[in-house]
């Protein structure tokens, strides 16, 4: 079995009101380093055998289509996962 | 106004179709049941996309329900001229379908609203709001998380410039909408979206508090007179 990892974040000019409350969450537990937290989506895609090229174009078409609205998401990246 | 036949689909999390068939029935029309997993329209004459989170609003609101069986056909008749009311999860539905621009996102505040909310009236020419005066305030229930009305810059500034704003926040933006934007039309005039809940205010003693007393407002009810209207003069 195969897996094709979809990366999908909010796009960058939108407020992203999840990522700004755990960013308003980590100084509570004592993490003051990190200025801001943008939080998104990741995918995994899995196909009965290896993951091919036919595999990863029509993950990249699901992910503008389903997985990903493009008006306020960007899909990151769509690649095959390494094996675990 | 009988013969009316307006359409109310029920996705799976679907909350508020059983209030707006009410409401349809209360303005003398009949409120026909449709089901998400069943691609037939039933001949009704319009249609309205409920509130609610149809499937729990995973993915994004409305993101799955767009690709059910029923939508293919709401979609193709909406482009065909049919009129189409999307409220709330509605709203959410039609935006993700593309048959209106832009995209609800959660509210700026991080929570989730319920209150009775003024609204100006803007275009008084659409399917769904022909009742109404330009510039007429009416008061109707909203409740939302994920409100936050958005597009790129130049899709609103064409949004305004085509009249195509219908509704706008008054008394304070709730959740953060670009331009106090609370609802949009298609450019025909037949597919309508908002957040907030008309069909809550078509009873008096069920809806928002109103000049005459606690409960009795019933703005809402103008929405679906509109759209008899609209079907029985079109036929």
């Amino acid at each position: 079995m195969g897996r094709i990892i979809v990366e999908v974040m909010p796009k960058p000019e939108l407020l992203d009101p999840q990522g700004k409350a755990v960013a308003g969450a980590l100084p509570r537990l004592g993490f003051d380093q990190f200025t801001a937290v943008r939080q998104g989506k990741l995918f995994e895609l899995t196909v009965a055998g290896d993951v091919t090229e036919a595999d990863l174009d029509a993950a990249g078409q699901a992910a503008g289509t389903l997985l990903s609205n493009p008006i306020i998401e960007d899909v990151i990246r769509v690649v095959e996962a390494e094996q675990r | 106004m009988t013969g009316a036949r307006v359409g109310i689909v029920t996705f799976p999390g679907s909350l508020d179709d059983r209030d707006a068939a009410r409401a349809v029935r209360l303005s003398g029309g009949d409120a026909v049941p449709l089901w998400h997993g069943e691609a037939d329209l039933k001949g009704v004459d319009a249609i309205i996309l409920p509130g609610g989170f149809s499937y729990g609003d995973y993915l994004r609101a409305g993101a799955i329900a767009r690709f059910a069986p029923v939508m293919d056909r709401v979609v193709d008749a909406a482009r065909g001229g049919m009129p189409v009311l999307g409220i709330c999860n509605g709203f959410q539905v039609l935006c993700e379908s593309h048959l209106l621009p832009g995209a609800l996102i959660r509210n700026d505040h991080q929570l989730f609203i319920c209150r009775d909310q003024q609204l100006r009236v803007e275009n008084t020419d659409t399917a769904w709001t022909n009742a109404f005066t330009p510039g007429q305030v009416i008061t109707v229930p909203l409740k939302n998380g994920e409100g936050g009305f958005i597009a790129a810059d130049a899709t609103l500034d064409a949004l305004e410039a085509e009249g195509r704003v219908v509704f706008r926040y008054v008394g304070g933006n709730p959740n953060g909408s670009a331009r106090d934007i609370a609802g949009i039309t298609n450019e025909a005039g037949n597919v309508v979206g908002l957040m907030p809940h008309p069909e809550h205010a078509v009873e008096a003693g069920y809806g928002p508090d109103g000049p005459l007393g606690p409960r009795t407002g019933t703005d809402g009810a103008e929405f679906f007179v509109s759209v008899l209207r609209r079907v029985l003069s079109a036929a």
